[in-house]
C-alpha cells in the first residue's frame, strides 16, 4: 500500500483530492442556497423554505431535481457559441479557483504526508487572481451572446466593474504580501502564526519580531471589492431584477442557468476562504498554543448542538422530521463524542475546524449584507471604487511599507 | 524520448496557433478576441512551462485579464456586427503574402540552424523567484523600468485630455 503510494501518490493523491473537494463544494454551495433563504427570511420576518423535508432541509435537492427537469428553450438569434460555452466558463474558472486553497495545514495520512489542498503553488495567490481575473468573461459573454438588451447591459455592466474593482483587490491585498514577504498562501498563514493566538493575525498585525503592521483597512478594501468582484448585494448591478429582468443570465434556464447559480456560490466561498487567509490567519486557531483545551472545542460545540437537534426533532410536527432530525443529533453527538475519544483525529480536524468556522461566519456576514443593504445605483458604484477605495488602498500599500521600513531598522 | 513536458509545449503551441489563426479567420470581432485571449492564455502556459511563474500570472492578470476585458466591452458597447468580407487588395497580395513567406523562411532557417544547441528555455532560479525580479527590477534596469511608468503615466494623462476636451 505504502510503496503504491510512495510511487504514484503524486497521481492518485490529487485525484481523490479533487474528487472529495468538488463533492463538498457542490453540497456546500446547495445548503447555502438553503441557509442564505433561510436566514433573509428570519430577517424579513417569514419563514423560508419549509415544505421539503424538515425546516426545509430537503429543498435543495428538490432545487436540484427541478433544474435538470425543466425546459431549457434556446432564445432566437443567440450567439451560439458564446451562448453555450459563457455557462461552462462560468463554473469551470469558479471550481478552478479553490485548487489552489489550502484548506488547513500539511496532514499525514497512512504514512502519506500531503498538502491540505489540492496544489500547493508558491504563486497561489497569483495564481488565484489570475482565474478571477478570467471570470467576467462568463458574464459578459452570456450576456452578450443571449441576443437581448437587458442580458447585454448587464454584461456591459459587469465588465466595467469587474476593471474597476479588480484594481483596488489586488491593490488591498500588497500590505499582506509585504508582511509575508511571499505569493503563497500557505507561507502567508504560517507568517500569522503567533504566541499570542489572533493578536498576531493580518487583521490586528500584533508581533514582536518582525516588520507586521494592522491590515484593517486593506482587510475592508479587500471584502468591499470582493463583494462587488462576486456581483453580489450591495453590488449585484449586473442581474439587478428591478432594472435588468435578470440581467446576464436572463436568457437562461435549467442546467445552464444553475452552473450561473452555482458558480456564483462556488467564488463566494473561494473569496471568503481568501479573505480568511490573508486576514483572519486561515486555519490557525484564535487562541495562544498553550492553552491545550480549545482544542476540545469542536466536540464542545457538536455535542450539545446534537443534543438538542435531537430533542428538538423529537417534537417536529412531521413523521418523516421525527426520523431525520433525531438520526442528524444522535450522529452529531457520537461524532462529538468520538472526536473527545480520540485526540489523534481530533487533532488532524484543529486547522479544518477553525478554517471552515471562520468561511462560515464570512459566508454568514455575505447573506447578512443581501438581507439588510439596499443596491447601490451604478454611477455611486463606479463613483466609490475609483474615487473612494481605489486611493485608500493605495494609501494602505504607502503606509504598510513606511511602517515596515520604519520598523525594519 | 516524448516526455511530458514536451506534450504538453506542443499541446499550449498548437493551441497558441489556432488561436492566431482564428483571430485572423472570424468574421464576428467577439469571436476574434475571445481567440486572442485563448493566445494569451496558451502563452501564459508556455511560460510556466519555462518556469516562469510570475510572469505567467501576470501575463493572464494583465493581458487575458484586464486588456482583454475592454477590448471586449469595447466591440460590445459599440455593438459591433459581422465584419464584410473583402477581396485580397493588390496590397495584401504582391506585398503581403511574399513578405509573409519571407518572415516564416527566416524564422525557419533560424530555427533549424540552431537546432540542437537551443539556449536552455529559462534563467530558472534567478528569474523564477519573484523576490529576485523586483530587486533586478529596482537595481539593475531601473531606468528603463522608470521610463515605463513615465511612458504609461503620459497615456494616461493623454487619456484624460482626449476625454476631457468633449464637455
Amino acid at each position: 500500500m505504502s510503496e503504491i503510494l510512495a510511487k504514484y501518490g503524486f497521481l492518485i493523491v490529487p485525484i481523490i483530492k479533487v474528487a472529495i473537494l468538488v463533492f463538498v463544494v457542490l453540497t456546500l454551495d446547495a445548503y447555502l442556497t438553503w441557509l442564505e433563504r433561510k436566514v433573509i427570511a428570519h430577517i424579513q420576518a417569514r419563514w423560508g423554505p419549509h415544505r421539503v423535508g424538515p425546516h426545509g432541509l430537503l429543498q435543495p435537492l428538490a432545487d436540484g431535481i427541478k433544474f435538470i427537469l425543466k425546459e431549457d428553450p434556446m432564445p432566437v438569434g443567440v450567439d451560439k457559441k458564446a451562448y453555450f460555452f459563457a455557462p461552462f466558463l462560468t463554473l469551470m474558472l469558479a471550481l478552478t479557483s479553490l485548487s489552489v486553497i489550502p484548506f488547513g495545514p500539511d496532514i499525514t495520512i497512512f504514512g502519506y504526508t500531503t498538502n491540505f489542498g489540492i496544489a500547493d503553488v508558491n504563486i497561489s495567490l497569483l495564481v488565484l487572481f489570475a482565474i478571477t481575473a478570467l471570470g467576467v468573461y462568463g458574464i459578459a459573454l452570456a450576456g452578450w451572446g443571449s441576443n437581448n438588451k437587458y442580458s447585454l447591459l448587464g454584461g456591459l455592466r459587469s465588465s466595467a466593474q469587474m476593471i474597476s474593482y479588480e484594481l483596488a483587490l489586488t491593490l488591498s491585498v500588497v500590505g499582506v504580501l509585504l508582511i509575508a514577504g511571499d505569493f503563497s498562501l500557505k507561507h502567508i498563514v504560517e507568517k500569522q502564526a503567533g504566541v499570542l493566538g489572533l493578536l498576531s493575525w493580518n487583521i490586528i498585525g500584533f508581533s514582536k519580531d518582525h516588520g507586521s503592521f494592522t491590515q484593517i483597512i486593506g482587510c475592508i478594501c479587500f471584502f468591499i471589492a470582493a463583494i462587488a468582484e462576486t456581483n453580489r448585494v450591495p453590488f449585484d448591478l449586473p442581474e439587478a431584477e428591478s432594472e435588468l429582468v435578470a440581467g446576464f443570465h436572463t436568457e437562461y434556464a435549467s442546467m445552464k442557468f444553475a452552473m450561473f447559480f452555482i458558480g456564483e456560490y462556488t467564488s463566494m466561498i473561494a473569496v471568503s476562504s481568501l479573505f480568511t487567509i490573508l486576514f483572519f490567519g486561515g486555519w490557525l486557531s484564535p487562541f495562544p498554543n498553550s492553552w491545550t483545551l480549545t482544542h476540545y472545542l469542536p466536540s464542545i460545540i457538536l455535542v450539545p448542538l446534537g443534543l438538542w437537534v435531537f430533542y428538538d426533532g423529537t417534537r417536529y410536527e412531521t413523521i418523516l422530521g421525527r426520523i431525520i432530525l433525531p438520526g442528524a443529533g444522535a450522529v452529531f453527538t457520537a461524532l462529538g463524542i468520538a472526536l473527545f475519544l480520540f485526540p489523534s483525529v481530533n487533532e488532524l480536524i484543529q486547522g479544518p475546524f477553525w478554517f471552515f468556522g471562520k468561511v462560515g461566519a464570512v459566508l454568514f456576514f455575505y447573506i447578512w449584507m443581501r438581507g439588510t443593504l439596499p443596491r447601490f445605483r451604478y454611477d455611486q458604484l463606479m463613483d466609490f471604487g475609483w474615487k473612494f477605495l481605489l486611493p485608500v488602498s493605495i494609501a494602505n500599500v504607502v503606509l504598510t511599507s513606511a511602517v515596515i521600513m520604519w520598523r525594519m531598522k | 524520448m516524448i516526455s511530458g513536458v514536451l506534450v504538453i509545449f506542443f499541446v499550449l503551441a498548437a493551441l497558441a496557433v489556432l488561436g492566431a489563426v482564428s483571430l485572423i479567420l472570424q468574421s464576428h470581432p467577439i469571436h476574434s478576441a475571445l481567440s486572442l485571449i485563448l493566445v494569451m492564455v496558451s502563452l501564459a502556459g508556455l511560460y510556466l512551462l519555462m518556469g516562469a511563474e510570475f510572469i505567467a500570472a501576470v501575463q493572464i492578470i494583465v493581458y487575458g485579464g484586464a486588456v482583454m476585458v475592454l477590448f471586449i466591452f469595447v466591440i460590445m458597447l459599440l455593438n459591433a456586427g459581422v465584419e464584410e468580407r473583402t477581396n485580397f487588395s493588390k496590397l495584401a497580395t504582391f506585398g503581403g503574402i511574399p513578405l509573409a513567406l519571407a518572415l516564416g523562411g527566416i524564422i525557419a532557417a533560424a530555427i533549424a540552424r540552431s537546432s540542437g544547441h537551443l539556449p536552455p528555455p529559462a534563467a530558472s532560479g534567478a528569474m523564477s523567484s519573484t523576490r529576485e525580479l523586483s530587486r533586478l527590477l529596482f537595481s539593475e534596469f531601473v531606468y528603463p523600468f522608470e521610463l515605463t511608468s513615465f511612458l504609461i503615466l503620459v497615456a494616461i494623462l493623454g487619456a484624460i485630455v482626449l476625454a476631457q476636451r468633449e464637455n
